[in-house]
């Protein structure tokens, strides 16, 4: 247990040192600055849209890291290092879910903040979207690590990353931004249920393709 | 308990190609073994499946004790000071304070402890990687083409490295194309049927 700490600990340094976590942060803002330029300086209609267009661009942010979350650690014989030592795929898989959270979830919750004032999220909006987003953003979390897992080994697949992972992602977008209403609560449950699932069992998914990519 | 490393009639295949089959050899505490063969053989697929990374198609592998593998890759976090990238597996291994320390003077690397591991050159990576193999408590030593790129006196350094380690009951399992002296190891020699 204490090795498998230091797994996480090593991620997220390497994530905060390497700047790998501002990159979907300033990806997320520059979203939320651009879309008012897209659709207008209309208040009442950017208060209406923005939650969701939120929603998108923590859903494409989250894909930014995807490369670089697994891939370096294979090629220079880490995750080799790791099985020798006795961790399992899957207790790895899941350690660097928990770092990959740790170094996007939390910077992503405190950007939504700007991001909000930016498209005039009143502040009931702004609370369900952070409700949504820190139930949801474990999950996106969860979803990069298992992508990042079964690219191992293949060239140039940064568009397959997406492909991939934007469909296991729609029931996410779905209630996530289904929950931003103000009669949301069903859809924040039914949030909660789908990215329960998936955190579940992306450790599983991710751990056998680390297996298979030894091979 | 003491270290053991042993293969009964182990096969390994890779896609459809046999790399061998029917391997057997059995080393204890203090032994050594010298794997041999030419490009391809299977020499670094065989320390894959006697460090676990890789199941054997038919057979056998017995092991007692714990596993250093030093492969062709470092696995040290290129951007950290090469010190702390130590530090890490020494934690991960339980390694006494001072390991690392002791690990980097015996390979002579100890002025290169603050320097990042992307500037070191090939030889000072082949020796860092050593030093993790020294720095772990690992009974067992899975050398894969440990020389490489490595100067005299290193080579020298990393002889009398396996010969302590073996004189401490440790086991060594070293692959390699150059002359390093190994003495009474047992010889395996890879891909002689093969045209």
């Amino acid at each position: 247990m204490k090795g498998w700490l230091a797994i996480v600990l090593r991620d997220v340094r390497t994530a905060y040192r390497g700047g790998g976590a501002l990159l979907p942060l300033v990806f997320f803002l520059l979203v939320a600055t651009l879309f008012p330029f897209a659709v207008g300086p209309d208040g009442t209609l950017l208060a209406k849209v923005g939650g969701g267009a939120l929603w998108m661009a923590a859903l494409l942010a989250a894909l930014l890291p995807i490369d670089r979350l697994i891939a370096p650690d294979a090629e220079q014989g880490v995750l080799d290092q790791f099985a020798v030592r006795g961790f399992s795929d899957e207790a790895i898989a899941a350690a660097k879910i928990l770092a990959h959270w740790l170094g996007f979830g939390p910077p992503l919750l405190l950007a939504a903040l700007p991001a909000a004032a930016l498209l005039r999220l009143d502040g009931a909006t702004l609370l369900r979207l952070e409700l949504g987003l820190a139930i949801g953003t474990p999950a996106l979390a969860a979803l990069g690590v298992m992508t990042s897992a079964l690219i191992l080994g293949l060239r140039g697949a940064g568009a397959l990353a997406g492909l991939l992972m934007l469909p296991l992602a729609v029931p996410l977008l779905i209630f996530g931004a289904g929950a931003l209403g103000p009669d949301g609560m069903g859809a924040l449950k039914l949030l909660g249920a789908a990215a329960l699932l998936l955190t579940a069992l992306a450790p599983f998914a991710a751990g056998a393709a680390l297996r298979a990519a030894r091979e | 308990m003491t270290a053991r490393l042993a293969f009964d009639r182990v096969a390994c295949l890779r896609g459809d190609r046999l790399l061998f089959e029917g391997l057997s050899f059995a080393l204890g505490a203090g032994d050594a073994a010298l794997l041999t063969g030419p490009n391809g053989a299977g020499k670094s697929s065989l320390m894959r499946l006697a460090a676990g990374l890789l199941v054997p198609s038919a057979g056998k592998i017995d092991l007692h004790g714990r596993i250093a593998h030093a492969g062709e890759a470092p696995a040290l976090d290129m951007r950290l000071p090469l010190a702390r990238a130590l530090g890490f597996w020494a934690g991960i291994d339980g390694s006494e304070e001072g390991a690392v320390r002791g690990a980097l003077e015996r390979m002579g690397i100890a002025n290169l402890a603050e320097v990042p591991v992307h500037m070191l050159s090939t030889g000072q990576r082949k020796r860092a990687t050593l030093a993790r193999i020294l720095a772990s408590r690992a009974e067992i030593w899975l050398l894969d083409e440990p020389g490489n790129g490595l100067d005299t006196a290193s080579l020298g350094r990393l002889t009398e490295a396996m010969a302590v380690h073996r004189a401490g009951g440790g086991i060594v399992l070293l692959a390699t194309h150059q002359p390093l002296d190994l003495p009474d190891a047992l010889p395996i020699v890879l891909g002689k049927t093969t045209p």
